[in-house]
């Protein structure tokens, strides 16, 4: 009977929930966190070198590029006594508003010094539209690289500060280019030093299918 | 007629009846509380999900918690609205839901000579809180105000899809309130009654009507109640997907909550009917024991067993059937379910009717076959005629647009 097969599946599903054809797919989260992805977006830390210094130049490509238009930067000129960051500028103000974030990551790729990367932190909630506006001193790493925790931020979903910041420097190969996969090709981080490449494919193999995906592209550009 | 008004009416006797309400009122609050949240388990269940696990012990208080969010909330009224129809719809669907209870025995001895009757400090009562001469007519008047409710609630909104969910329900309703009327009918021919406490005694000893009516009645039945409590597969009136939220999409705080209630305490009240009407309410194997346990212990477990049966099968029809389409849902009333009823009514007053007058039972069964064989291919023939010639206008008027005179015509 086809009409009523549907009954019976409805009533598997209920009568079998501590087994294969029950089980529950929801997980209870606040108390149980899924693992999150390896290249999660979550919000935005500033970074620094191993020495302390500022990795941020205030190039403001990050505000260029920004689609939503919520980053606001304004560089200034080091003091050479007492450098901020090495070279001749620095971030001098840095503003993210959370409240316009779609964080599709795009100011991470354009970042020349690896300066601003996504901590796979989410779960934040403010209270107020001030408190959405992440301000430099609160984006920044503090002493021991680790993000500053805001008061409205829960970290109770297991942070794990080596695997919850800058993941996709360690996922992604330089420039985009499949060649540079498993090459460092990143300056180390105040508090972790240089991480370590991901794995993943190798160079050689990597660098064949690269250039034969090239040849296919030029074979087909000819025509 | 209740034998605890039918002598002088004294202030014990007023005390009773206001326990009794009291009890009826309460029990259905809390049994709608219940409901909900089994409700929402159920389906999770049924969904693999989890549902409400937050407000005490396996979310048993979700309900509470919602009411009393919905209480402090701001109520609204849109600026087209009309304030007095629009305050007073939601207690028009309230109150009949509450009234449809009154007339339903939960407890009670029917075994032998016993009619239900209890004593309640040596006076004679029954264990429902009326038992009007009138009896399950006041169920389909009161399901039929109840209409009046949707209906108000809809049109006062002074906005375009409670309207159109209003005008659905009206529609609804109605073809199905036939059916419903249809198969009570069927009940009545054999209970002789429309007392509610006749009904129930006229099925003691398992003589269910669940059987006794052949069960096409209890199964139109149940399916016109579902169409009747908007419930799904028929709840077009509060189509999510098409209508925002139907008839009560402008209604918010208590207001919205009386709706809400209003539709969970339906399903009780209707299930309850049920219960009465098919599955013999309070009866049950009693076991030669008399006093209390008879009186209210056993029949009311019976009762509030069968009760949740039907509660769960309400619930299982939920979760386990795609809404109809609107056209659908009309065939099924009018082209299915109200001949089935009306056929099946007369059948069974064939049969009463040839028990009484002692007809030979081999001349009435063949003459009811054939004239029913005939009806239902007659009845085919004409709404396949219907539907053939509903295909060829359409496709002509297709044609039409086709020709060469209006190209590119619009559909």
């Amino acid at each position: 009977m086809g009409y009523l097969d549907g009954f019976k599946v409805t009533l598997r599903k209920w009568a079998g929930v501590n087994t294969d054809t029950g089980r529950r797919v929801t997980t209870e989260y606040p108390e149980e966190v899924r693992p999150k992805p390896a290249r999660f977006h979550g919000r935005h830390v500033l970074n620094r070198y191993e020495d302390g210094m500022e990795k941020c130049i205030g190039c403001e490509l990050c505000a260029g590029v920004c689609p939503a238009d919520c980053i606001y930067v304004r560089g200034s000129d080091n003091d050479p006594e007492n450098p901020t960051s090495p070279g001749e500028r620095f971030g001098f103000t840095y503003e993210i508003n959370y409240l316009r974030c779609i964080h599709c990551d795009l100011c991470v790729e354009a970042c020349p010094t690896q300066a601003i990367t996504e901590s796979k932190l989410f779960e934040f909630a403010f209270t107020n539209r001030s408190d959405a506006i992440y301000t430099k001193a609160e984006l920044l790493v503090g002493d021991d690289g680790r993000p500053r925790q805001m008061p409205w931020e829960n970290w109770d979903g297991g942070f794990d500060p080596a695997q919850d910041t800058s993941g996709w420097m360690r996922a992604t190969s330089s420039g985009g280019f499949a060649e540079f996969e498993g090459l460092v090709a990143w300056a180390g981080e105040l508090g972790y030093g240089v991480r370590a490449p991901e794995g993943g494919q190798t160079s050689e193999q990597a660098g064949a299918e690269a250039a034969a995906a090239d040849a296919a592209e030029d074979e087909h550009g000819g025509h | 007629m209740d034998p605890l008004l039918s002598g002088d009416i004294g202030f014990a006797e007023i005390l009773i009846v206001l326990i009794k309400v009291l009890i009826a009122f309460a029990g259905l609050m809390v049994g709608v509380m219940l409901m909900v949240w089994f409700e929402r388990k159920l389906v999770a269940d049924m969904q693999n999900r989890i549902g409400p696990n937050r407000a005490g012990p396996f979310g048993i208080l979700q309900t509470l918690a919602d009411g009393i969010k919905l209480f402090f909330k701001e109520e609204l009224s849109p600026a087209k609205s009309d304030p007095f129809v629009y305050r007073l719809a939601p207690f028009l669907a309230l109150v009949p839901a509450f009234l449809v209870f009154s007339v339903i025995p939960i407890a009670g001895n029917f075994s032998g000579d016993n009619t239900g009757v209890v004593t309640i400090a040596g006076h004679e009562t029954l264990m429902q809180v009326a038992d009007p001469q009138i009896g399950i007519l006041l169920v389909l008047a009161m399901s039929s105000i109840a209409v009046y409710g949707i209906m108000l609630a809809g049109w006062a909104s002074g906005s375009k899809y409670p309207l159109l969910g209003s005008v659905r329900a009206s529609a609804q309703m109605v073809s199905y309130e036939a059916a419903l009327g249809l198969s009570i009918a069927t009940v009545l021919l054999l209970a002789g009654a429309l007392s509610t406490n006749l009904i129930v005694n006229e099925q003691a000893g398992g003589r269910w009507n669940l059987w006794m009516t052949g069960l096409v009645p209890f199964v139109v039945f149940l399916i016109a109640a579902t169409a009747e409590l908007n419930r799904p597969p028929f709840d077009l009136v509060e189509a999510e997907q098409e209508l925002v939220g139907g008839f009560h999409t402008e209604y918010t705080a208590l207001r919205f909550a009386m709706f809400f209630l209003a539709e969970f305490m339906n399903v009780v009240t209707m299930s309850a009917v049920i219960v009465t009407l098919f599955l013999g309410g309070p009866n049950g194997p009693l076991f030669g024991i008399t006093g209390w346990v008879s009186d209210y212990l056993l029949p009311s477990i019976y009762f509030f067993g069968k009760l949740f049966i039907l509660l769960f099968v309400f619930v299982w029809f939920r979760a386990t059937l795609p809404r109809f389409r609107y056209d659908q849902l009309m065939d099924l009333g009018w082209k299915l379910l109200i001949p089935l009823s009306l056929g099946w009514f007369l059948l069974v007053a064939t049969v009463q009717v040839s028990q009484d007058q002692g007809w030979n039972p081999i001349v009435v069964v063949t003459s009811v076959v054939v004239i029913g064989v005939l009806g239902a291919s007659l009845l085919r023939l004409s709404i396949r005629t219907g539907n053939f010639r509903r295909t060829e206008e359409s496709e002509e008027a297709e044609d039409s647009h086709m020709s060469p005179k209006d190209p590119g015509g619009v559909r």
